[in-house]
């Protein structure tokens, strides 16, 4: 019986990693239900932040310009606000956001940019960066499944800081947008200057009252509205990570099972050869005897 | 029935309330406001407090904000509530906290390594399934 011993003793430790693996799955489940709920959740806030801040840029032209709205003529340092997950087992999906800001940094290398701030939101992310030995400014780890304005405020508070004052030309956020559970989709998009686009066109502009004035309210609002937006592409992410880790496990759990097959298929006919080995022995035995 | 005018309080986190109301009360930022229907577009930031909506039918509705900005249209009231209690002060103190984690991170690599090391096992097992599952394939 050489072999056979090894054989169940590799479907023994097969079986236990699709246990794992199948509660993973059913764990990432039911989480990704909730932060989709929770990505929806947080819509209705940024659609209607967006809509006041179109409002209020068209009709504030003349009057005040916030900084988060200037286009700077050339840019030569930029900001990468990069969300990826805390914890791993999600498939491609850390590897492919983190992917693309490297190609996109090596870009703005080749095109003049002398410098980036990199604020990571996640682990994996801050990881990788410190690797690449990328300018880590600020970061924030192990948000946990509910994330909370209260700890994004930090990092991103150190970006828009060194936007406002000059430092840098323009921010970018990398981050997995969620598209439906069996597909994520990583972008790295222009966040700072706002973009028109971004905003959309006024629906009607109100002569609004402004209290206590019109630069305090438009810095509170623009504000706001940005951290809106990270805020937005971390809930995405997140649904994106727990379904991502769904399908990665479910995969994992498959092929564990038709491993398990193929290894006891392997064990019978290891079984069956030393049986029919033992008995041609004893039969050669015996004829041995006989004679 | 009284005049009514449409109220939604929405946080980043989630949309709190929509609906009719009769009346807003909210602490603004440079005294309490009192809105009723048809008042004047205006745009002002508001402190923590309690935000007070008495709906149709004499019912009421309090709402804690940490602060936030409040926008009121003809015809719509909507309140842009904040998660967090925000402050110069206290925005810088998380600003710094991030920055010293960044750093912090920097200089110890070494934490959690316990985790990981079950993660990557964890990883690896799984590699191997899904290497074996390719090899399979190509014998057959």
């Amino acid at each position: 019986m050489a072999g056979s011993k090894e054989i169940r003793s590799k479907i023994k430790s097969v079986q236990n990693t699709r246990k794992i693996t199948k509660a993973m799955e059913m764990v990432a489940a039911s989480k990704m239900r909730k932060a989709q709920e929770r990505m929806r959740a947080a819509r209705p806030y940024s659609e209607k932040i967006r809509r006041l801040a179109a409002n209020l840029s068209h009709a504030l032209v003349t009057d005040y310009q916030h900084p988060f709205l200037v286009r700077k003529s050339s840019v030569k340092r930029v900001g990468l606000i990069v969300i990826t997950t805390d914890k791993g087992l999600c498939g491609g999906l850390n590897t492919n956001i983190l992917r693309q800001a490297m190609a996109t940094m090596r870009r703005w290398d080749g095109s003049g940019v002398s410098e980036v701030q990199v604020s990571c939101i996640g682990n994996k992310g801050l990881g990788f960066m410190q690797r690449l030995g990328a300018k880590v400014v600020s970061q924030i780890t192990h948000i946990g499944d509910t994330p909370h304005m209260d700890q994004l405020i930090g990092p991103i508070k150190v970006i828009l800081d060194a936007y406002q004052a000059g430092e840098l030309d323009e921010v970018h956020i990398a981050y997995t947008r969620f598209v439906n559970t069996m597909s994520q989709e990583s972008v790295i998009e222009l966040l700072l200057p706002l973009s028109g686009e971004r905003l959309g066109t006024p629906e009607s502009a109100w002569d609004y009252l402004y209290e206590p004035d019109a630069k305090t309210v438009v810095d509170d609002l623009m504000l706001r509205y940005v951290e809106a937006l990270i805020y937005q592409g971390v809930t995405e992410n997140m649904a994106s990570e727990q379904s991502a880790r769904m399908v990665a496990m479910k995969a994992a759990t498959d092929n564990a099972g038709s491993v398990i097959k193929e290894l006891q298929l392997v064990y019978n006919k290891a079984r069956q050869a030393a049986i029919t080995k033992e008995i041609s022995e004893i039969v050669g035995g015996a004829a041995a005897i006989a004679g | 029935m009284a005049m009514t005018v449409h109220v939604d309080v929405v946080s980043a986190e989630k949309s709190i309330f929509s609906g009719l109301a009769e009346f807003v009360a909210l602490p603004g930022e440079s005294g309490e406001l009192g809105i009723l229907p048809g008042h004047m577009p205006l745009i002002t930031r508001i402190k923590p407090g309690t935000v007070r909506i008495k709906l149709p039918y004499d019912k009421e509705e309090l709402i804690f904000v940490a602060g936030g900005l409040l926008e009121v249209q003809p015809g719509l009231v909507t309140v842009l509530a904040d998660t967090a209690i925000r402050g110069a002060d206290l925005d810088q103190a998380k600003a710094l906290e991030a920055k010293q984690r960044a750093e912090e991170a920097l200089a110890n690599r070494t934490g959690e390594m316990e985790y990981a090391r079950a993660q990557a096992e964890l990883s690896e097992a799984i590699a191997q399934l899904s290497a074996i599952e390719r090899l399979r394939k190509i014998k057959h």
